[in-house]
């Protein structure tokens, strides 16, 4: 297990390392250099040339490349172009806000999906169970900006105007509402899917029979037996799920003009301010590689069975964790891709 | 000793011969199925035909901005005083090309490469599967900002983009479907009589993956939609003045409480649109693996 581990952390690295090959070479596809996006258009030959000096920009490419992640590794994620600030300090407060807003969401979606999940897997089939499904499956398909629109629309300025719409520096903590609720709706679905299947399948199975016919209390059978059992799968989900607010704070921060990482982002590309650009894609990646890969170790952790087959019969796609499992980097448990696919 | 062993597995492979041909059929079975054709039929009604019934010009101005209740109109101007209904019909079927055309190269591109990782497997399997997993590092909005960012906002590179992103996820699971065909014995005979690998590959291969392809096509479908509705959005898709409605969205949200339409119209539909595609993907899905888990969509 602890070998499984190190190697899942070894490929985690490789693939931060391979993110920051394809960060670099894309500003390498720019038209014009560094130099002249810095100094725009009028900029005589010689400051371009002084410039260019300064930025070690005659150097091969290798070379710069591994100064920038040299720099990277100490922290030094370079100078922002259009505010003369190092992009690490500009970078501060806005994580901040992202951070708040990720973990606003994350606080409000994860109990309550969890408990719609294990309630529509008791009443399986059943009013509460159809309605649940449906919604999950409605939620799951629209965009998170939609989401949020409609939100916005019902319960903004527009429509009830019980909160505020737009971010300000002023404004209470309610402004927070909406954009953490928009996350959290947008996060859920595939939580409460995974707690109802995996509900489900527990509850099915012969332990929880047997629990059952030696004539246990409905409640300890429940909270004893089964829920424990069917925590590891979710827990990996839930993980998915907070790597993929990574990237999807985005669109929210831009729609409820949140000053986030991905407010910065959208500024930065309005500015074409290429190292702020940069910095923020690799700390989106960063989290995002760091949460999949602690999803893998939780994986690996709760269910010590899908490490040694990966075969949970009636599980669909159970066939990744095996041949992941074959292929010796890690056995990610059988639903890890699909919660993956769930979003974008 | 040896009945219980391979009796399943004949009723097995019988069975799953008897359903496929029926994948439609079966999933038609679903009531989601065809209220989501319904959804999806209605909104791509209106983004294919909504050029032809225009009552103006997508630029054409009759309007004051932002302006409500003029003569003429039915849902006033937007930002600029262009008409929204306008606007709106013209503006779906762009979102609609790009999204399709994105899914469909993704999920092609991501066929091939799952079939081949799977038949193949060894080093070129695993060389495709740590190039996924790369690829898969990015999250699909991320990965199109980056590139969208550097090389500029063009139509073939947000089709590009996308698909590209939709690869490792399709190859994945392509992947999985090709194992499981290829343990079976009509792939092996067609290995023994000598058939080119590629052949296979084609003929005893793909026509066996098609349920798990259909269910792909369905959910890249869904997403495409949902990441060209937010590029627009965010201003990194169509640029100004095409009528697009992502474009629409992000143009005119700032007077949202004053003319809500350009807002709502084409929120609305992308709303349906998607919820429409990934219920009859759910039928799909649901007709494809037989049983009715709520896992998968």
């Amino acid at each position: 297990m602890t070998r499984l581990i190190a190697v899942r952390l070894l490929f985690g690295v490789l693939t931060l390392w391979a993110v920051s090959v394809v960060v670099f070479a894309a500003t390498q596809a720019l038209p014009g250099d560094a130099a002249q996006l810095i100094l725009g258009r009028d900029a005589t030959p010689e400051r371009l040339e002084a410039l260019r000096d300064q930025l070690n920009l005659h150097q091969p490419v290798a070379v710069q490349y591994t100064q920038w992640l040299q720099g990277l590794l100490q922290g030094d994620l370079g100078t922002s172009f259009s505010n003369r600030q190092p992009v690490s300090e500009y970078l501060e407060s806005p994580l901040g806000n992202s951070l708040v807003l990720m973990g606003l969401a994350a606080l409000v979606a994860t109990p309550v999906s969890l408990l719609i999940g294990a309630f529509s897997a008791l009443r399986r089939d059943r009013g509460f169970d159809h309605t649940a499904s449906l919604g999950t499956l409605v939620l799951a398909s629209v965009p998170e900006f939609v989401v949020g629109i409609l939100l916005i629309l019902a319960l903004g300025p527009g429509g009830a105007n019980l909160f505020p719409s737009v971010y300000s520096r002023e404004g209470g903590p309610e402004q927070w509402i909406l954009p953490a609720l928009t996350l959290a709706l947008a996060v859920a679905p595939p939580i409460v899917r995974m707690m109802r299947a995996t509900m489900i399948e527990v509850l099915e199975s012969e332990y929880v029979q047997q629990a059952r016919l030696k004539g246990l209390d409905e409640r300890v059978v429940l909270w004893r037996h089964a829920a424990p059992n069917a925590i590891g799968p979710v827990a990996q989900v839930i993980a998915l799920q907070l790597a993929w607010l990574a990237g999807g704070v985005v669109a929210v921060e831009f729609l409820f003009n949140i000053p986030g990482i991905g407010k910065v982002l959208m500024d930065g590309i309005a500015n074409r301010d290429v190292p702020l650009i940069q910095a923020v894609v690799l700390l989106i990646a960063g989290i995002y590689i760091l949460v999949n890969l602690l999803a893998d170790v939780i994986g690996l952790a709760a269910n010590p069975k899908v490490r040694v087959s990966g075969n949970r019969p009636s599980a669909p796609g159970s066939a990744t964790a095996k041949d992941r499992g074959e292929d010796g980097a890690a056995g990610t448990p059988a639903d890890a891709p699909k919660a993956k696919d769930v979003r974008r | 000793m040896s009945g219980p062993m391979t009796d399943p597995k004949v009723e097995k492979v019988a069975k799953t011969a008897k359903r496929r041909p029926g994948l439609f059929r079966t999933a038609w079975g679903f009531g989601r199925t065809k209220v989501g054709t319904v959804l999806a039929g209605i909104i791509v009604l209106v983004a294919v035909a909504g050029p032809f019934v225009a009552p103006y010009e997508p630029t054409e101005f009759v309007a004051m901005p932002y302006e409500t209740g003029v003569g003429g109109t039915v849902f006033g101007g937007d930002n600029l005083g262009r008409d929204v209904l306008t606007r709106f019909l013209w503006g779906g079927w762009t979102l609609l090309l790009l999204a399709a055309s994105a899914a469909g190269i993704g999920v092609a591109v991501g066929t091939v490469v799952g079939i081949v990782a799977g038949y193949r497997r060894g080093w070129l399997d695993d060389v495709l599967m740590r190039f996924n997993d790369v690829l898969l590092a990015f999250p699909q909005l991320i990965a199109a900002l980056l590139v969208m960012s550097i090389i500029g906002p063009k139509v073939w590179l947000i089709v590009a983009v996308i698909a590209v992103s939709h690869v490792p996820r399709v190859a994945r699971v392509i992947r999985e479907a090709t194992r499981k065909v290829i343990e079976q014995d009509f792939v092996k005979a067609a290995e023994a009589i000598g058939l080119p690998r590629w052949r296979i590959m084609a003929v005893e291969i793909l026509p066996n993956v098609t349920s798990p392809l259909l269910v792909e096509l369905g959910l890249r479908l869904t997403y495409s939609i949902g990441v060209v509705a937010v590029l627009g959005f965010l201003g990194m898709g169509l640029q100004p003045p095409t009528a697009d409605w992502g474009l629409m969205i992000n143009e005119t949200r700032q007077g949202m409480a004053v003319q809500p339409w350009p807002v709502v119209l084409p929120v609305t539909a992308i709303a349906v649109l998607t919820i429409g595609a990934n219920l009859i993907t759910d039928g799909l899905s649901r007709a494809a693996i037989g049983i009715d888990r709520g896992v998968e969509k």
